[in-house]
C-alpha cells in the first residue's frame, strides 16, 4: 500500500517567488514528484505555500521557452514570429553589437532586470559594462519603503527588516497584501496570534493576512500619511512616546538653526570639532542640557537634552529641538483633521493612538542581555515596547509614500521600538548608514568609452552633490534617476526606461536587455501605448528602441516584442545565490545567505541567464570577468561564484559562508573551492548566529558596530541615529532655496524639490488625485498580491491557474449599485488615461471609495502558451491599462512617481466606472492579436495525468 | 442536481415495463377469476417481450452512468445497506421472472404447480406472474429509495417519492398496456385504460402533493450551518476554482427558474392531463382506439421523462451551499 | 477506537491555498492519483482536487468579515456516503475512521457524492472514479518517510498551522483539546453525519484602555515642561483657609 515517497531529495531553495524557502525537491526516476518544505530552513521552517506546491507544473509548462529565437526576417515585434537560433550565434551577435556600444557611448546599452535576486551579477555586469542604464524592480515595486525607512532608521521592511512578533503584543499592519517574506509572516502572525497578541490591520480592503485581523481599519488609498501624522500628534499629545529611548537613539534632542537669513537654516547646529571624513553621521550637533541649561555635545554624560522649545545660542542663533519641530509640525495633523482625509472616525484614531503608546509604556519587555551602546554605557539589559508594526506597498506605491513611510518610521521611533525586542528588527546587513555609503558617479564623466562606470550603478545621495547630473543639472541616467525631478531615486525607475528610450529623452539607447521582467505588460504602466512604443519606427524605418533583447523562462508577453529571446533555466535547472551584497535572507538574528543548486537538468538548451552575462562579460572583457592577459577568468557562473572577490584579496564574495580554502572562515574569507558542497550539505545555507548581545539596538549597538565593521559589512561603526529630522532633506530643499554650497537646482525644479525636501513628514494628496477631478472619477483603484499567484508568471501554471483563471474588479456592492452595476455585470472601468472592460464583483469588504482586482491575473491572448480562448484574455484583465508612467507637468510631462524617490505611484489611479452596454462583448477589453506558440515549445496537453516517474501519460 | 439523461431513462423505461408487466398479469389474474375475458398466451408472451424490451432498454441507459461499467458486477454486493444495490438485485430478478413468464405463456408450458382449498389449480404463470407483480413493485420501492432515502435531499426525502415512482411508472405501464391491448385487439383495452386513466389521475393528486410539499420545504442547511458562522448575511465571494468541477456540474441543472418552470407544466400536462384526456375518450368514444392510445402513451411516456428530469432538477443538494460564486 | 481528523483553525487560516496545492501534489503521484487536469492551458481549466479553499465575507461593510474556509472530506463518524456505495468500493476504515474508496471497485456511479451534503468528493474525469481526502493514509503509515514526516500533505504544508492532525477520540490530543478549549464545531450537524473534522472559530483579541490609564504621573511631556501648570500666584485654598 505506502506508495515510494520518491527515490531522492534534493534540497534547494525556492523560486516560485522572491520569498526563498528552503525546498525538499523529491524525484522519481528523475522527474519531480513531491516539493515540500525543509524543516530545517530558516526561512519557512518545513512549510511551503501554493505556489511552491506547484513547482512541477512550472517544469511541464507548454510555456517554457527551450533555444534561443531571434525575429523573423520581415516579422513585426509583438508578433511573436522568431526562428531558433544557436547560443553561438547568439553570442556572436550580442558580443559584437555590445561591444560596438561600449567602445563608443556605454549608455546606449541599458539592462533593466524585474523580479530577479542576482542584481549582485546584474549590477556588476552594468558597472563593468560601464553604463549608467541599470536597474532592477526596486523603483516600480517598493523604493519608498527602501528609501523611506532607510532614511530614517537605517533600515527596512521589504527584505531588509521586520516585525518581531514573537515577542511583540500589538501588531499593526499597513497596506500589506502577501509581501516578499509570504511564509514566515504567515508562520509568524499565526504564532502571534495564538499567543494572545492583538493584531490590526490598516487597508482598503479585507482579504488574506487582513482577514484574521482582530481590528481592520477601512482607509481611503493614499491617506495613511495623513493617518499616521495624526497618530504621532495624539501620542505627542498625550506624553505616549518614550523619551528616553528618543533622546538617546534618535535626533529629537538635538538643536535646528531655526535663523532664516543664515545660509545653515535647517541644519543642526554642530560643535566646532570638524565632522570627520567618511559616510556616516558625523556627531558633532549639540543639545540644550536640561541640567546646565547650556548647549552642550550630544551625548555628553550626564546631560539630559530638552526635547521640546526655544533656545537662543550665545551667538544669538535661535534653535528648536528637531522634536519640537516634530510637534510644530503635527499640531495641525488633528486626529478631526485626519478623519476628513482618511474616513477613520478621529475617535478611532485616537483609540489607536492609545492602544499602541499604552501598550509600548505598559507591556515592556526587559531581557537579561548585557549590551553597551556607542557611547560606551553599558546597559544591563534590553529592553523593549512589544508594539510592532508592517507596510508594504498600500503606503509605498503613492506618489506620497516616501512621506508617508518617513511617517511610519517616526512613529515607530516614537513608540521606542527600533531593533528592540517585540518591536521592529533589522536584517544584516542592516542597519546601515542614514544614507548608506554607495554613491553613483556625480555627472558624464562617470561614464567612459572601454571603462567600468566610475561608481556605483544605484547610489543613495546624501546630499545634492551626489546626484548623477550634468553641469546643467539635466539627468544622466535614461531613466533620469538621481536628477533633480528624482533625487532619491535609489533603485532607479525602471517605469519610465521604455517611454524615455522611445522619446529619445533624454537621450536614444541602442540595445535594451531586459531580463525577469514583463514590461510588455504586468511591470509596465499604460501597457497599450508601450507596447506600440516596443514597435514604434523613426522615419527612416528604423526601431526607435533599434535592439531589443529579452531574457525569459517562459512565454510572456514581453518576449513577443524582442529581437532575440535568451531562454533561462528554471530555479530548479540552475544555481544561484542569494547573497550578502544583494538581498539575503538574514534574520533577526544575524546574517543568513543561501543558495539554489540544480536539481534536474535544464529543459532543451536553456541556459542560466547568468552563465550568458559571464560568457558575455568575458567575451567583452569587462575587467571583472578576465585577467590581465584579457583571459577569461570563470568558466561558469558556480565558478564565478566561489572564485570571485569584490575587489582582489579582499576576501568578500558572493557568498559568505564556508570560505577560507577549507571552509573553516564565515563572512571574510580566501575563496573555497568546495563552497557549493558545503552549502549543498547545509540544506543551501549559511546561517551566523550573532552573539545575544549583539542583536538588539544594533543601530547604537557597540559590540556590534564593530563586528559589523570588522566583517566588512559596513566601513564604519559610528551608531545610526534616527532621523526624525532629516538633514538631508533639508540639503536639497535648502539648495533649492539658493542656500548652501551644494549644486544649484535648477529653476523649472526648484520650487518642486522646495516642496518635497521637507525635513519633516507632511502629508499632500497623491500627485494624481491632486490632478483628477474627483467627481468625473470618484474611485481609487488598487491591485493586491493573490497568494497563489506570482505576478503573471504563473498562468501557465496547470494548477494555480484552475485558483485564478480570470480577475473581477471588487466594488463595494453599495458603491456598484449606486452605479447600477449589479453583480458580475460587465463593467468598463475608465481613467483619464484608458479603460478597460471588466467583471465587476460586489464586495462588502472594501472602503466603498475603492475599487479592486488581484494583481496581473489578465493575459494577452495566446501569450503563456495558453488558447487565445484562455480565461486570462477572455475574462480576465489587467488594470496597467488604466495606469499613466507619466502626469502632464508644467513643461512636458512627469513620470507618475514620487517626486523624492521616483517610486512608481501604481495605487494613485482614480476611475469611474459604469455598466457595459447591452450587446457589447462579454470580454475583457482591450484585447490584443494572439500569439502563436514559438518554436521549441511543447504542445499544450489538452488532458493532463501528471504522475512522476512515468513521464506524461 | 444535475438531471442525467442515462437515469432519466432507466427510470421511466423500467417504470413502464414494470407497470406494463403489472397490466398483463393483473388481466390474467383478473380472468381466470373471471372478471375478465382471457387475454390469451400469444398477448401475454407478446406483451412480456414488450416489456422485456423496456426493462433491457433501460438497462442499458444505466450503463451510461456508470464511470467503470465494466465492474457493474460489483454493484450487486452492498445489499445489505445500499437501496442502489438493491436495485441493481431486484431489476434481473425480475427480468427474470418477465421473461420465464412471458416463454411460459410462448411455449404454453403452463403446469399447475398445486391447487389452493376449493380445487383451485394454482399455475405456473400464475405463481410466476405473482412473483412477478411482486418484483414490479418492489422494483418501484428500490428505485425510488435510492433517491428517497437521502436525507438531505429534502425535496425526495419523502414517502411521496416512493409512491409517485409507483403510481407513474404503473400509470404509464398501463397506458402502453391499453394502447398494446387496443393494437392486439384483444378485448381488454376498456379495463386496461381505467385503470391507467386511475392511476394517471391518482398520480396527478400524488405528484402534485409533491409539488406543494416540495414548494413548502425550507432548507435545513444554510450558509450559516455550513460554515459554522451564525451571522444573518454572509456570501461566498469564492468557490476556489474558476473554472469549474465536479461539485459545479453534478448538483445543479444550470438553467433558468423560468425553464424549470416550463418543464413542471410540460409534464403535468404531458405526463397527467393529456393522456388521461385521450383515454378517456377512448373510453367514451368510438374513435379507433389504436392510435389515440400509442399516443396517449408516447405523450405521457415523454411527460414522464419530464417529470423525471424536474424531479433531479428541483432537488437542491445542500452541497450547492458551498458553490455559489466563481471568483 | 480511533478517529483521526483535522482540525482547521479558523482564526489563523489566511486563505493561502498551499493544502490545495500540496494535497494535489502528493495525491497526483500518490496511491490516489493520477488526479487528471482538463484543459490545463485552455478556457476554463478544471480538475481533481481533494481540498479546497473557499472565501466568505460575513457582514456588512465596515464590519466585514472575511473568512477563508478550507474544505476536504470530513471523514464523518456516520458517513453518509458509506452505505449508499453499491460495491462496496467506499468505506470506513474499522481501525482509524478514514473513509476510503477503494479506486478498483469503484464504479463511478456518482451514488456517494450524492450522499455526501458536504461536495468534498470528486469524480476523476479521466479514470471515472470517485475519489476524495484520503487523510493521506499513504504518508501517514508510510513507513519510508520519516517519523516526523508523517502527517498529511496540507498539514505539513500550511504555513499557519491551521490544520492540526490526530485522534479525536484521544482526549490528550492537540486535536481534541483544541476542540475542547476554542470551540470547535463541525460542519451542517443537521444531519447527523458526526463530521470527525472540526472547524475552530474566529477568536478576538481586543485591547481595554481605560481613560485614566492613557496619561500617567511619569509623562514625558512634564519633564520638557510641556504640561500647563497653574501659575503660582493663581488664586488657591492655601489663600483662604488655616486648618
Ligand atoms: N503570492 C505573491 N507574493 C508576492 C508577489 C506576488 O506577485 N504574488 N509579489 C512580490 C512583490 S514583487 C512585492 S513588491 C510584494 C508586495 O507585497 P504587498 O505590499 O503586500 O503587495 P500588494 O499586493 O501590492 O499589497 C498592497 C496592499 O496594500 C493595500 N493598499 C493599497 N493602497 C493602499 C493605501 O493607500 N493604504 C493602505 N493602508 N493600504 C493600501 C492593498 O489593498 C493591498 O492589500 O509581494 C511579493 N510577494
Ligand atoms: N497594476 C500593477 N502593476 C504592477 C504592480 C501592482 O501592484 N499593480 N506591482 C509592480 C511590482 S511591485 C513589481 S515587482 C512588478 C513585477 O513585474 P515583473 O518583474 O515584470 O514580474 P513578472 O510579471 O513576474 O515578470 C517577470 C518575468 O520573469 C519571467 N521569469 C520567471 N521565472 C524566470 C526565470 O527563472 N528566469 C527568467 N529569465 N525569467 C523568469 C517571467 O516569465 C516573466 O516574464 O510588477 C509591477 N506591476
Ligand atoms: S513563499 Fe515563495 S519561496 Fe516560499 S514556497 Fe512559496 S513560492 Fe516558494
Ligand atoms: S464528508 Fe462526505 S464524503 Fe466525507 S465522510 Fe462525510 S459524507 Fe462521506
Ligand atoms: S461512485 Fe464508486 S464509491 Fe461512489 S457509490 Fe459508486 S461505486 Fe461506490
Ligand atoms: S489529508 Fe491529504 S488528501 Fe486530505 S486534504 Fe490533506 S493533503 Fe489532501
Ligand atoms: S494552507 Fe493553511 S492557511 Fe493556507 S489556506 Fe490552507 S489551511 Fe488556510
Ligand atoms: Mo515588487
Amino acid at each position: 500500500m505506502a506508495q515510494t515517497p520518491s527515490h531522492e531529495i534534493k534540497n534547494t531553495t525556492c523560486y516560485m517567488c522572491a520569498c526563498r524557502c528552503g525546498i525538499r525537491v523529491h524525484l522519481r526516476d528523475g522527474e519531480v514528484r513531491y516539493i515540500d518544505g525543509n524543516p530545517e530552513h530558516p526561512i519557512n521552517e518545513g512549510v511551503i505555500c501554493a505556489k511552491g506546491a506547484s513547482g512541477i507544473m512550472k517544469q511541464h509548462s507548454p510555456a517554457r521557452l527551450t533555444q534561443p529565437l531571434r525575429r523573423k526576417p520581415g516579422a513585426e515585434r509583438g508578433d511573436g514570429e522568431f526562428e531558433p537560433i544557436s547560443w553561438e550565434e547568439t553570442f556572436e551577435i550580442l558580443a559584437e553589437r555590445l561591444g560596438h556600444i561600449r567602445e563608443t557611448d556605454p549608455k546606449r546599452f541599458a539592462l533593466f532586470t524585474g523580479r530577479d535576486q542576482m542584481q549582485a551579477l546584474t549590477g556588476l555586469f552594468a558597472k563593468q559594462f560601464g553604463t549608467p542604464n541599470y536597474a532592477a524592480h526596486g523603483g516600480f515595486c517598493s523604493v519608498n519603503m527602501a528609501a523611506g525607512m532607510i532614511y530614517t532608521i537605517g533600515g527596512s521592511f521589504w527584505e531588509f527588516g521586520g516585525p518581531d512578533l514573537e515577542r511583540s503584543k500589538l501588531f499593526v499592519m499597513i497596506g500589506t497584501a502577501e509581501d516578499h517574506h509570504s511564509n514566515p509572516l504567515k508562520v509568524a502572525i499565526s504564532k502571534f496570534k495564538r499567543q494572545g497578541g492583538r493584531f490590526i490591520s490598516i487597508n482598503p480592503v479585507r482579504t488574506g493576512y487582513s482577514a484574521i485581523a482582530d481590528e481592520w481599519v477601512p482607509i481611503r488609498p493614499g491617506t495613511d500619511g495623513a493617518l499616521l501624522l495624526a497618530l504621532i500628534h495624539e501620542i505627542i499629545n498625550k506624553g505616549l512616546y518614550d523619551r528616553d529611548f528618543l533622546v538617546r537613539y534618535s535626533n529629537a534632542g538635538q538643536l535646528v538653526n531655526m535663523d532664516e537669513d543664515q545660509d545653515d537654516f535647517g541644519m543642526f547646529l554642530r560643535t566646532e570639532e570638524p565632522p570627520e571624513e567618511g559616510c556616516y553621521d558625523a556627531q558633532n550637533q549639540l543639545w540644550w542640557d536640561r541640567k546646565t541649561g547650556r548647549p552642550v555635545p550630544t551625548h555628553t554624560p550626564g546631560a539630559d537634552p530638552f526635547l521640546l522649545g526655544e533656545f537662543i545660542l550665545d551667538d544669538g542663533t535661535r534653535a528648536k529641538p528637531s522634536f519640537q519641530l516634530l510637534q510644530d509640525r503635527v499640531a495641525e495633523y488633528t486626529p478631526e483633521w485626519a478623519e476628513r482625509v482618511t474616513g477613520i472616525a478621529a475617535k478611532d484614531i485616537r483609540r489607536l493612538a492609545h492602544e499602541m503608546g499604552v501598550t509600548a509604556r505598559d507591556q515592556r519587555i526587559e531581557l537579561p542581555i548585557a549590551w553597551t551602546d556607542s557611547w560606551g554605557v553599558e546597559h544591563e539589559s534590553v529592553t523593549g515596547n512589544p508594539v510592532s508594526f508592517h507596510a508594504m506597498r498600500g503606503l509605498a506605491a503613492h506618489s506620497n509614500g516616501f512621506h508617508t513611510i518617513r511617517a511610519l518610521s517616526i512613529l515607530m521611533s516614537l513608540l521606542g521600538t527600533i531593533d528592540r525586542p517585540g518591536g521592529f528588527r533589522h536584517k544584516a546587513p542592516f542597519p546601515r548608514p542614514i544614507p548608506p555609503c554607495a554613491r553613483t558617479p556625480k555627472g558624464p564623466e562617470g561614464v567612459q568609452p572601454g571603462k567600468p562606470l566610475d561608481g556605483m550603478v544605484l547610489g543613495w545621495p546624501a546630499s545634492p552633490d551626489d546626484l548623477f547630473v550634468d553641469d546643467k543639472g539635466e539627468p544622466v541616467r535614461l531613466d533620469k534617476a538621481f536628477s533633480w525631478e528624482y533625487p532619491l531615486a535609489v533603485h532607479g525607475m525602471m517605469h519610465n526606461a521604455i517611454t524615455n528610450a522611445w522619446r529619445g529623452d533624454p537621450y536614444p539607447i541602442d540595445t535594451l536587455l531586459i531580463f525577469m521582467a514583463n514590461m510588455a505588460w504586468n511591470s509596465t504602466m499604460n501597457t497599450e501605448e508601450v507596447r506600440k512604443m516596443l514597435n514604434d519606427k523613426d522615419d527612416n524605418g528604423e526601431y526607435k528602441i533599434p535592439f531589443l533583447v529579452v531574457a525569459d523562462a517562459f512565454q510572456s508577453e514581453m518576449t513577443a516584442f524582442a529581437d532575440l529571446v535568451l531562454p533561462d533555466t528554471t530555479y530548479l535547472e540552475r544555481h544561484d545565490v542569494m547573497s550578502m551584497l544583494d538581498r539575503p535572507i538574514s534574520e533577526f538574528t544575524g546574517p543568513v545567505d543561501s543558495v539554489r543548486i540544480p536539481v534536474v537538468p535544464p529543459k532543451g538548451e536553456c541556459k542560466p541567464f547568468q552563465d550568458v552575462l559571464i560568457e558575455l562579460g568575458s567575451r567583452l572583457k569587462l575587467p571583472a570577468f578576465v585577467n590581465e592577459k584579457g583571459d577569461r577568468k570563470f568558466r561558469d557562473y558556480p565558478d564565478f561564484v566561489v572564485n570571485y572577490e569584490t575587489e582582489p584579496g579582499s576576501g568578500i564574495g558572493f557568498l559568505a559562508g564556508w570560505r577560507g580554502k577549507g571552509g573553516e572562515k564565515s563572512l571574510r574569507g580566501e575563496p573555497n573551492p568546495n563552497q557549493w558542497e558545503m552549502y549543498a550539505k547545509n540544506n543551501c545555507v549559511f546561517q551566523y548566529e550573532l552573539p545575544r548581545s549583539y542583536q538588539y539596538m544594533r543601530n547604537w549597538n557597540k559590540g556590534y558596530l564593530e563586528w559589523s565593521q570588522r566583517n566588512r559589512i559596513t566601513r564604519y561603526g559610528e551608531p545610526v541615529l534616527i532621523h526624525l529630522y532629516s538633514e538631508v532633506l533639508m540639503k536639497f530643499r535648502a539648495a533649492a532655496q539658493g542656500k548652501g554650497t551644494t549644486r544649484k537646482v535648477p529653476a523649472h525644479l526648484a520650487k518642486r524639490v522646495e516642496t518635497f525636501f521637507d525635513p519633516l513628514p507632511f502629508y499632500y494628496d497623491p500627485l494624481e488625485h491632486q490632478s483628477t477631478d474627483k467627481h468625473t472619477y470618484p474611485l481609487a483603484a488598487v491591485t493586491q498580491r493573490p497568494m497563489a499567484m506570482y505576478h503573471s508568471w504563473d498562468s501557465q501554471n496547470a494548477w494555480l491557474r484552475q485558483i485564478h483563471a480570470h480577475n473581477l474588479l471588487y466594488v463595494n456592492a453599495r458603491t456598484a449599485r449606486a452605479a447600477g452595476i449589479e453583480d458580475e455585470d460587465w463593467i468598463w472601468a475608465e481613467s483619464p488615461w484608458g479603460r478597460v472592460r471588466c467583471m465587476a464583483k460586489y464586495s462588502e469588504a472594501v472602503e466603498p471609495g475603492t475599487v479592486w482586482t488581484w494583481n496581473a491575473i489578465g493575459k494577452a491572448a495566446g501569450a503563456w502558451n495558453l488558447t487565445p480562448g484562455a480565461n486570462e484574455s477572455r475574462k480576465g484583465f489587467l488594470l496597467n491599462h488604466l495606469i499613466s508612467e507619466e502626469l502632464p507637468g508644467h513643461d512636458g510631462p512627469i513620470s507618475n512617481s514620487d517626486p523624492v524617490t521616483g517610486q512608481a505611484a501604481w495605487y494613485d489611479v482614480r476611475v469611474r466606472i459604469y455598466k457595459a452596454e447591452e450587446g457589447e462583448p462579454q470580454e475583457t477589453s482591450p484585447q490584443f492579436k494572439p500569439l502563436k506558440p514559438y518554436p521549441g515549445q511543447s504542445t499544450r496537453a489538452r488532458v493532463l495525468n501528471f504522475f512522476a516517474g512515468l513521464g506524461k501519460r | 442536481m444535475h438531471p442525467a439523461f442515462s437515469v432519466i431513462f432507466l427510470t421511466t423505461l423500467i417504470g413502464a415495463g414494470q407497470g406494463l408487466f403489472l397490466g398483463l398479469f393483473g388481466a390474467e389474474a383478473l380472468s381466470l377469476l373471471g372478471v375478465l375475458p382471457p387475454p390469451g398466451s400469444d398477448f401475454l408472451a407478446l406483451g412480456s417481450a414488450l416489456a422485456l424490451v423496456f426493462l433491457v432498454l433501460g438497462l442499458i441507459a444505466s450503463f451510461f452512468h456508470l464511470g467503470r461499467p465494466e465492474r457493474a458486477w460489483r454493484t450487486a454486493t452492498k445489499w445489505r445497506t445500499s437501496w442502489l444495490s438493491r436495485e441493481v438485485i431486484v431489476l434481473p430478478a425480475f427480468m427474470g421472472v418477465v421473461f420465464l413468464y412471458g416463454a411460459a405463456h410462448a411455449f404454453g408450458f403452463n403446469p399447475p404447480l398445486g391447487t389452493l382449498a376449493g380445487d383451485v389449480p394454482v399455475l405456473l404463470t400464475v405463481v410466476l406472474g405473482a412473483v412477478g407483480a411482486l418484483l414490479a413493485i418492489v422494483l418501484y420501492v428500490t428505485t425510488a429509495m435510492i433517491y428517497a432515502c437521502i436525507k438531505f435531499l429534502q425535496e425526495w426525502h419523502s414517502p411521496l417519492t416512493v409512491v409517485n415512482y409507483t403510481v407513474l411508472g404503473a400509470a404509464n405501464g398501463f397506458t402502453l398496456a391499453a394502447a398494446y391491448a387496443a393494437w392486439a385487439g384483444v378485448p381488454l383495452v376498456a379495463f386496461l385504460a381505467t385503470v391507467a386513466i386511475v392511476l394517471t389521475v391518482l398520480g396527478l393528486g400524488t405528484r402534485s402533493a409533491s409539488l406543494v410539499r416540495n414548494s413548502r420545504i425550507k432548507s435545513k442547511s444554510t450558509l450559516q450551518t455550513a460554515i459554522g458562522v451564525k451571522h444573518p448575511k454572509i456570501q461566498q465571494k469564492s468557490q476556489g476554482f474558476m473554472g469549474g468541477s465536479f461539485n459545479t456540474r453534478e448538483f445543479f441543472h444550470h438553467m433558468s427558474a423560468a425553464f424549470l418552470r416550463g418543464m413542471k407544466w410540460i409534464f403535468l400536462l404531458g405526463a397527467f392531463v393529456v393522456p388521461a384526456i385521450l383515454l378517456l375518450v377512448v373510453l367514451v368514444t368510438r374513435i379507433d382506439p389504436v392510435n389515440l392510445l400509442i399516443a396517449a402513451f408516447v405523450i405521457q411516456y415523454l411527460g414522464m421523462v419530464a417529470e423525471r428530469w424536474f424531479f433531479f432538477a428541483q432537488a437542491n443538494h445542500p452541497q450547492n451551499i458551498y458553490y455559489q460564486s466563481v471568483a | 477506537m480511533t478517529q483521526l481528523a483535522l482540525v482547521i483553525d479558523l482564526n489563523v487560516c489566511v486563505g493561502c491555498h498551499a493544502c490545495v496545492t500540496s494535497c494535489k501534489e502528493w495525491n497526483t503521484s500518490g496511491d490516489a492519483g493520477p488526479l487528471v487536469d482538463q484543459n490545463p492551458y485552455d478556457a476554463d481549466p478544471t480538475g481533481t482536487f481533494f481540498n479546497r479553499v473557499q472565501s466568505f465575507e460575513v457582514g456588512e461593510y465596515p464590519n466585514t468579515e472575511t473568512v477563508h474556509f478550507p474544505k476536504s472530506c470530513l471523514h464523518c463518524e456516520e458517513p453518509p456516503c458509506v452505505p449508499v456505495c453499491p460495491t462496496g468500493a467506499s468505506y470506513k476504515r474499522e481501525s482509524d475512521g478514514i473513509v476510503l474508496v477503494d479506486y478498483d471497485k469503484c464504479i463511478g456511479c456518482k451514488y456517494c457524492s450524492w450522499a455526501c451534503p458536504y461536495g468534498v468528493r470528486e469524480v476523476d474525469a479521466e479514470r471515472k472514479v470517485m475519489t476524495k481526502c484520503t487523510l493521506c493514509v499513504d504518508r501517514i503509515y508510510n513507513e519510508e518517510l520519516p517519523e516526523w514526516d508523517r502527517k498529511p500533505a496540507c498539514v505539513r504544508a500550511c504555513p499557519t498551522n491551521a490544520r492540526l492532525y490526530g485522534d479525536i477520540h484521544d482526549p490528550e490530543s492537540v486535536v481534541s483539546k483544541a476542540i475542547r478549549e476554542a470551540g470547535g464545531y463541525q460542519l451542517m450537524p443537521e444531519w447527523g453525519t458526526k463530521p470527525a473534522n472540526h472547524y475552530l472559530p474566529r477568536r478576538k483579541t481586543q485591547l481595554t484602555i481605560r481613560e485614566d490609564e492613557v496619561e500617567r504621573a511619569d509623562n514625558p511631556l512634564k519633564i520638557d515642561s510641556q504640561l500647563p501648570k497653574p501659575g503660582q500666584d493663581e488664586p488657591s485654598l492655601d489663600d483662604v483657609t488655616s486648618w
